[in-house]
């Protein structure tokens, strides 16, 4: 968003900075309950510190310098303290941890984050701060408009963006954008327009506030936050509807806000609007919101297109994706269009093809940034919120305040309400009454509120001090009431929550099958519809977009293709990591390992080969059993942390619910192991098949390969028979090679069970006879695994180990 | 009730106008025939049976004769008029579900060599969104009746699995617009693919078992995701057919 002042917020990010060594002291003090070393510290700078201000600080300090100067006369200073020279970063790096070791410490207590939302303890967190500040006789730092717009608000917003469920806005884009822009006006205009009116009542003493102030006042109050809705929205869980329907309204009305928050300010002065303003209003949106996504759109080309040519620097590819988008929003803000929807844009267009191009590893790193970026932002932005509160003159006016919090919940419901009234007519799926009452309810306001208030001129606006108390207020009244209400109500509704999406391949064909059966059936009924029209994009996309934008091969691949490729590239990975890993966990963690006992053999009946299987003896059935235990209490460990900003997204993002799944699934299987139908058959992972290893050549030379699992683990062959046994055996099986060769001196007596102890193990394992000294060797072994797994290097390593194979 | 015509019907192999100009005259030439065509009583008989509103009937009543040439009865090749659909990777499947007896509703198998205006709609009603609120076992059943037709359109043969030669040729169907492909690509997907519906179908399988292909129970299972009675639908509502010129 475009700000205005920006001489007015440069002052007080230099406010900002001038109180540092206070909260250098509350910091430490803040870690000082956690850690003890903080008591000893803090007192020592507080009572240098406590009369300092801002304006009398500077001469202080250079009082000091000049004294230092002087005694370096007598001696060479050994020791010299010189603060202010990193003062400013050091601050900022204590905030940041500050904000990162709140949020360790809230998943460290999840019963109270399971009732509360992180973001209300934030804010909870933010006033206790700002209140030790304040003790301490310190003004605290507010939430500058600098600082929020330029630098918290864009990683939340490209994280969202870069993220976007594409297909599930698409398809719901029309009412999307209805609840943006029709409802959000509706709003600014009920609100404002009410607001006036109790303000010209008799004995409020708010007569001075004129209309046009009224509206600027709904404008800044009426938009939906999207950093309040992601906190609070990604928690409860909602279905993909509901959340893409709230989130989405909360992205795409920043264009109105915008052209109204500016409209407004501009002819507050002036005192009326005539028509042509209406016109010259809403031409300005069009250009606001369009010039917007047009900025993002060009910067997203460019970046997919740049990363067409990265292949060699590889390290860097990360970097474009965020500098691209950082100027995009960067660009739109210097033109006043909305840079949250050039962010968005930015992010939608560049990634289907920067994933296209960009290695596997990159991906990751894109993604582990994001995550990480926007979750500290996020968790800043809240904490700030809450000192601001502390920070900043408030004028309470009872009568301003409460009809604000009471307007805007009524507006809001009865925009929702008569909205889907009209949008039902429209749509196949109808919203239901359950759904209106959520979206209505999940209109959280948040941060950008406060910002835009925080910008007004107090010159101009007089009230403002009373604005942004309500403006709080409202904040705080949504986040915490309606923010801490949603999630019992939703269960209490029984809203439809969402699905786990990991998506099968299964599904992937069906989707595709379905998209195309149906633009066949609107083609053959001659209605040209949505399918129509996303099936002419695709074709227009494939046929001359991708070409250019994609390097190489991967160009003309089709989605499936693509899909499937990604598919075993997972699979490959888990298979490495269920391999080392410390531990067989892989078998609960990932469906695709599930120790179902169907392999390819079953579904080509063509080769049919006869497997010979050995029995497992009595004792290993019982190791088995302990592993899978072991496994379970391990998964319960894990369930324990509430994470957001899980990184390892796609394979292992699963909720409570399919990790119980999972779980009793073992629980089936332990079952099975004792009715033992004796054998213990193991999951084929497909053939190594040629789009495998192109998948593998194509991507990375450093990509993750099966073959570390096959050289490096210990693994043990079932089938004797199979002369070709798949290399990956599995994790069971791995976890009991590792047993086993703990316990080597069974190794010899299990008879069905041939050992294949590959590389040093196998080589060096019988030299020493001494069991000390072969544990020891193994837990070399290990740590070499683990290393050589958490990050395969070259191939070298493979080679390595290759003249120890048999 | 219009069933299986036999040829007698159609004189002749429909003329293929190329041009939509030629289209509208012999539309304005055979308006007497579109009128003695089914009546506003046999519209509404319809209506009642397929849940399509009357408008929505008149609309694709209109297509249906601009598609056969405002014959009785539609052929395969009338399809071919329909120039987007040589587009479609899966036309043939698609093309095959109207000629399909399962898709009538009649308990019948087999496939015919024309359809009536009926089964056509009938056909077209297996993607009419719903028009009332649904109670929950209504929506099982849409569910369950929309699967069942996707199911219908895999399983070719009829033997009540869709076997793994019959999801490697949707597959390559689906690749077939694709022209850098390797032959291997598709089997690939599609036996990785039946792989993962036996992993997560069948618990236990003895090392000789063979598994015969999916059947509609597990169908549905695999399906559990899309939320079919959602997505599968397609608005009737602007049909028209003076588009179509512009439809190159």
């Amino acid at each position: 968003m475009p700000r205005r002042h920006l001489a007015r917020s440069a002052g007080c990010c230099k406010s900002f900075v001038g109180r540092r060594l206070v909260t250098v002291t509350l910091v430490v003090f803040l870690v000082g309950t956690v850690l003890p070393l903080g008591a000893a510290s803090s007192p020592e700078i507080t009572t240098r510190d406590v009369n300092g201000d801002h304006n009398q600080e500077t001469p202080e300090n250079k009082h000091n310098e000049h004294d230092s100067h002087n005694t370096s006369q007598k001696a060479f200073p050994v020791l010299s303290v010189d603060f202010d020279r990193i003062g400013q970063p050091f601050e900022i790096s204590l905030w940041v941890l500050l904000a990162s070791l709140m949020k360790l410490g809230f998943h460290m207590t999840p019963r109270v984050s399971s009732i509360v939302p992180e973001s209300c303890l934030l804010i909870v967190v933010g006033l206790l701060v700002g209140g030790l500040i304040q003790l301490v006789g310190q003004k605290p730092p507010p939430l500058g408009p600098d600082l929020f717009f330029l630098c918290l608000l864009p990683p939340i917003i490209l994280d969202a963006g870069y993220f976007l469920p594409i297909r599930p806005f698409t398809e719901n884009v029309g009412t999307i954008l209805i609840f943006a822009v029709v409802g959000t006006l509706w709003n600014i205009f009920f609100v404002g327009g009410l607001l006036y009116g109790i303000c010209q009542l008799e004995g409020m003493h708010l007569g001075q506030v004129d209309l046009i102030t009224c509206l600027l006042f709904g404008s800044i109050i009426s938009a939906v936050d999207p950093v309040a809705v992601l906190a609070v929205f990604e928690e409860i869980h909602i279905n993909e509807l509901l959340h893409i329907l709230v989130f989405g309204e909360s992205l795409l009305n920043d264009a109105v806000t915008v052209v109204l928050y500016h409209l407004f300010e501009e002819y507050a002065g002036v005192g009326h609007v005539t028509p042509l303003d209406v016109v010259l209003g809403i031409v300005c949106f069009l250009v606001v919101s369009l010039g917007g996504i047009l900025v993002g759109a060009i910067y997203g080309i460019l970046a997919a297109f740049t990363s067409r040519f990265t292949s060699h620097t590889r390290v860097i590819e990360p970097l474009f994706v965020f500098l691209y988008s950082y100027m995009a929003y960067l660009s739109a803000e210097v033109f006043h269009l909305s840079g949250i929807m050039a962010l968005i844009a930015c992010g939608v267009v560049m990634r289907p093809y920067v994933e296209a191009n960009i290695s596997h590893k990159s991906h990751t790193t894109i993604k582990y940034f994001l995550k990480m970026w926007s979750s500290v932002s996020e968790t800043l932005i809240f904490i700030f919120l809450g000192v601001s509160t502390v920070a900043g003159n408030h004028s309470w006016n009872w009568t301003f305040v409460t009809s604000t919090v009471i307007l805007c919940l009524v507006s809001r419901v009865l925009g929702v309400v008569g909205l889907t009234f009209i949008i039902n007519k429209f749509r196949i799926v109808k919203l239901t009454t359950k759904d209106q009452f959520i979206i209505a309810y999940g209109g959280l306001r948040g941060a950008i509120a406060f910002s835009l208030c925080y910008l007004l001129d107090p010159v101009h606006f007089p009230k403002r001090d009373m604005f942004l108390t309500a403006v709080i207020t409202e904040i705080f009244f949504t986040v915490f009431v309606q923010g801490m209400t949603i999630r019992p109500l939703v269960d209490l509704l029984a809203v439809k929550k969402k699905q786990e999406t990991k998506r099968s391949i299964n599904e992937e064909i069906h989707t595709q099958f379905l998209d195309h059966l149906l633009t066949g059936i609107e083609d053959i009924c001659g209605h040209y519809g949505h399918h129509h029209w996303k099936d002419k994009m695709n074709r227009f996309n494939k046929k001359y977009v991708k070409k250019c934008l994609i390097a190489g091969e991967r160009s003309k691949e089709p989605q499936l293709i693509a899909f499937y490729h990604k598919m075993e590239m997972k699979h490959a990975i888990e298979l490495v990591e269920s391999g080392g890993g410390g531990g067989g966990h892989a078998n609960v963690k990932m469906p695709s390992a599930m120790p179902s006992t169907v392999s390819m053999q079953n579904i080509q009946p063509k080769k049919q080969p006869e497997r010979v299987l050995p029995q497992l003896p009595k004792g290993r059935e019982e190791e088995i059993r302990k592993i899978l235990r072991s496994n379970l209490q391990k998964t319960r460990q894990r369930l324990q942390s509430y994470n957001r900003h899980t990184l390892v997204v796609d394979p292992y993002e699963d909720g409570w619910n399919e990790i119980l799944i999972k779980r009793k699934k073992v629980i089936e299987l332990e079952k099975k192991i004792n009715q033992m139908s004796n054998y213990l058959t193991v999951p084929a992972p497909p053939p190594d098949s040629p789009t495998m290893s192109r998948a593998r050549l194509s991507s990375d030379p450093q990509a993750w390969s099966v073959k570390h699992d096959s050289d490096g683990v210990p693994s043990i062959q079932v089938d004797l028979a199979s002369p070709q046994s798949p290399p990956d055996s599995v994790c069971i099986v791995d976890d009991l090679a590792k047993s086993s060769a703990l316990s080597a001196g069974t190794r010899e007596e299990d008879g069905g069970l041939m050992m294949k102890p590959p590389s040093s193990l196998a080589v060096t394992a019988p030299k020493k006879d001494e069991k000390g000294g072969e544990q020891q060797e193994e837990g070399k072994e290990q740590q070499r695994l683990i290393r050589c797994l958490s990050d395969p290097g070259p191939s070298a390593d493979e080679e390595e180990d290759e003249p120890f194979l048999p | 009730m219009m069933t299986t015509r036999t040829c007698c019907g159609r004189q002749f192999n429909a003329p293929q106008y190329s041009s939509w100009s030629l289209e509208a005259n012999s539309h304005r030439n055979n308006m007497g025939a579109v009128q003695s065509g089914p009546t506003e009583h046999e519209f509404q008989d319809i209506a009642d049976r397929t849940g399509f509103s009357l408008e929505q009937i008149r609309n694709l009543h209109k297509r249906f004769k601009w598609l056969n040439n405002h014959q009785e009865t539609l052929r395969r090749e009338d399809f071919e008029k329909v120039l987007n659909l040589s587009l479609n990777p899966i036309r043939a499947k698609i093309i095959q579900a109207f000629f399909d007896k399962r898709n009538f509703g009649m308990n019948e198998v087999g496939l015919v060599e024309e359809i009536g205006f009926e089964e056509f709609l009938t056909v077209m009603s297996y993607f009419k969104p719903p028009n009332k609120k649904l109670t929950e076992d209504e929506t099982e059943a849409l569910r369950t009746k929309k699967l069942r037709f996707l199911f219908n359109m895999h399983d070719t043969d009829n033997d009540g699995t869709i076997t793994l030669e019959e999801y490697r040729h949707l597959v390559e169907k689906l690749l077939s617009t694709c022209e850098t492909l390797e032959q291997d690509t598709a089997q690939d997907i599609a036996d990785a693919a039946m792989l993962e519906v036996a992993r997560t179908t069948v618990v236990h399988m003895e090392p000789h078992e063979v598994y015969e292909g999916v059947t509609f129970e597990q169908f549905q299972q695999i399906l559990k995701g899309i939320e079919l009675e959602t997505k599968m639908n397609v608005r009737f509502l602007q049909v028209n057919t003076t588009t179509m010129h512009c439809g190159k």
